[in-house]
């Protein structure tokens, strides 16, 4: 073949198929070929849907040859993040608990790719039950990062940002509860989206933190992941949170790539002392481009953000705690210690010992001191306020400018192993992701080169009000635009794999 | 400053219906007095007018029309059920015979 399918965006592929200069079913076919040929290097996938997803791309190529009206992103390939429940599918949300179970419905979010089209290829790996920064708490394989093999690839959508950033799919669904999708695109040089938080149903993402769970794309371009957005955005009555509005245009803003008259604030709190030196750098450069792009850049102060990783270390672990008590063996996933003389309390106490990994228990037991007698008004209650003055900042800090950034995370990726025994050094990763998870705001990351002292790549946040997630998308495409080429580009011919 | 003891980890264990072992149980009395000292300082924020938040847009309270709607599909749910019995779940013993 002249051209490698693998390397071209998803609005290209899209376009690729509808003029019949492909077929979809190549297309898809291309991608399984390299996942086969090199992700035994990389292990993102947990598991590859060969025949339904070849199918779907022939029914896709059946659609084009009647000339019927397709889906922007009709015939594209898409690696799926395993916390989205898919009927008939295995879904084990990286979790030993979920092993061999098949879901007997479909989330929102893949009941939407479906009706769009959109190709899945398989289930991606990610932290259990996405609590993580580095997706080495998954049970089933230790994903690694394209850049270098013996770095982590964020997480704990890691293995969603692994696959995009070694061209086995153009798109991949990651889930975002405290920056499991930007911090994973950020280390891995592409691109991530938190949605505004009710924007995207929760439909049978399976719950870590209620309040705060939203999926959103993983992509190399910018304008793939308005395409993306668009496609799995939307009111769905099955979620109690899901916001009955739509948001204006993301593609549309993204296409702008004009910052005149945008006022965007830095994040005063959020950089400096303790951040990598090239992660700062890389930042202060890139406020450089938004003015030189024709935006205003004012420093802006969010006081509260500095309480953000006790909040979410209390609010999250809370909601876990409760969420994942509907693991406990009884109705689906593993069942330990049933030999007819065990009672149901020593069988839920025996599963839930062997099918939760270390961090998952942690977590549970944090969420039940957190919510128990005596310390719930000290500890659950007293995070809520503060989760209240943390939105207030943002909303102060709107009145003035029209988004906010900082740096993604406050390095590049680290080495496979460097955190593992340290949770409090891993849960540092999300310091500058937490204030707009807490907030329910969107946010984007979009890579600003490599660092220097580690040739590592660096992810600038864009932070929006609710609802305005287009704001995102215009400055991210400016940014993007202003680079000359993507940064992901540099790696693929994939010289670390072949 | 928030102390653990092993009781009240095995306590909590129970509570959150999790068998645990001495060597797991020291270990997380560690860690959690670690990150319960890191999470204290929350207690310094003047919060108390302050109302709790949940919601981006802070939704509240949504209500539906009662009507029937199809369920999931009753032999799919069972097949991935652990142990089934007469189309139902079959479960361990619930109550002690003493």
């Amino acid at each position: 073949m002249s051209e490698d399918l693998t390397t071209f965006s998803a609005q290209q592929l899209a376009a690729k198929i509808k003029n019949k200069d492909v077929t979809a079913s190549e297309v898809t076919q291309a991608h399984f070929d390299r996942i086969e040929k090199l992700d035994k290097k990389i292990e993102s996938f947990l598991y590859l849907d060969k025949a339904a997803a070849l199918e779907q791309a022939k029914r896709v190529d059946k659609k084009v040859a009647k000339n019927e009206t397709l889906s922007p992103l009709a015939g594209v390939p898409l690696a799926l993040k395993d916390v989205m429940t898919q009927r008939g599918v295995p879904t084990t949300c990286g979790s030993k608990i979920l092993e061999n179970w098949r879901p007997p419905y479909d989330s929102t979010v893949v009941k939407r790719l479906k009706e769009n089209d959109v190709i899945i290829l398989g289930k991606v790996n990610m932290d259990e039950f996405a609590m993580g920064s580095s997706t080495e708490n998954s049970a089933y394989q230790k994903t690694k990062n394209p850049w270098d093999l013996s770095r982590i690839p964020g997480g704990s959508s890691g293995g969603s940002s692994a696959a995009v950033a070694s061209f086995f799919a153009p798109l991949a669904i990651g889930t975002d509860t405290g920056g499991s999708i930007r911090q994973p695109a950020a280390v891995c040089g592409i691109v991530g989206t938190k949605p505004t938080y009710g924007t995207v149903s929760r439909y049978g993402l399976i719950a870590f933190a209620s309040s705060l769970d939203q999926a959103g794309p993983i992509t190399r371009s910018v304008m793939d992941a308005a395409l993306l957005n668009e496609v799995i955005a939307g009111y769905d009555p099955l979620d109690s949170t899901s916001i009955n509005q739509s948001t204006a245009s993301l593609v549309a803003a993204a296409n702008t790539k004009d910052l005149k008259g945008m006022k965007i604030g830095v994040i005063k709190e959020l950089g400096g002392e303790g951040w990598q030196e090239g992660v700062v750098a890389n930042f202060n450069q890139s406020i450089e481009t938004l003015k030189q792009l024709g935006a205003e850049v004012v420093e802006i102060s969010l006081p509260h953000s500095l309480y953000a990783l006790a909040v979410y270390y209390l609010i999250a672990p809370s909601e876990a705690s409760s969420n994942l008590a509907r693991f406990d063996g009884m109705r689906y996933g593993l069942r330990v210690g049933d030999n007819g003389e065990k009672d149901v309390e020593a069988v839920m106490n025996l599963t839930r010992a062997q099918g939760f990994g270390p961090e998952v228990k942690r977590r549970i037991i944090l969420g039940t001191y957190a919510l128990s007698t005596g310390y719930y008004d000290a500890y659950y209650g007293q995070a809520q306020k503060v989760r209240g003055l943390i939105a207030e900042d943002f909303k102060a800090a709107f009145e003035k400018v029209d988004v906010l950034v900082s740096p993604t995370s406050p390095t590049t990726a680290w080495k496979l192993g460097e955190r593992v025994d340290n949770p409090l050094a891993m849960y540092l990763a999300d310091l500058a992701t937490l204030p707009p998870s807490l907030a329910g705001v969107p946010a984007i990351s979009v890579p600003i080169g490599l660092a220097k002292e580690d040739q590592m790549p660096v992810g600038l946040q864009i932070i929006a009000p609710a609802m305005q997630d287009h704001k995102n998308y215009q400055v991210a495409s400016a940014i993007e635009a202003a680079q000359g080429g993507l940064l992901i580009d540099q790696i693929k011919d994939l010289a670390s794999l072949v | 400053m928030s102390k653990i003891t092993p009781e009240a980890l095995k306590h909590l264990a129970k509570l959150a219906r999790l068998e645990l072992t001495e060597a797991e149980l020291a270990m997380y009395a560690t860690q959690l007095e670690i990150i319960l000292d890191s999470v204290d300082k929350i207690r310094e924020v003047a919060a108390g007018d302050v109302k709790p938040m949940s919601h981006a847009v802070g939704l509240t309270n949504v209500f539906r029309e009662d009507v029937i709607r199809p369920s999931l599909d009753r032999a799919e749910v069972l097949s991935q059920a652990p142990a089934t019995e007469a189309n139902r779940f079959r479960v361990p013993r619930i109550l002690n015979e003493d």
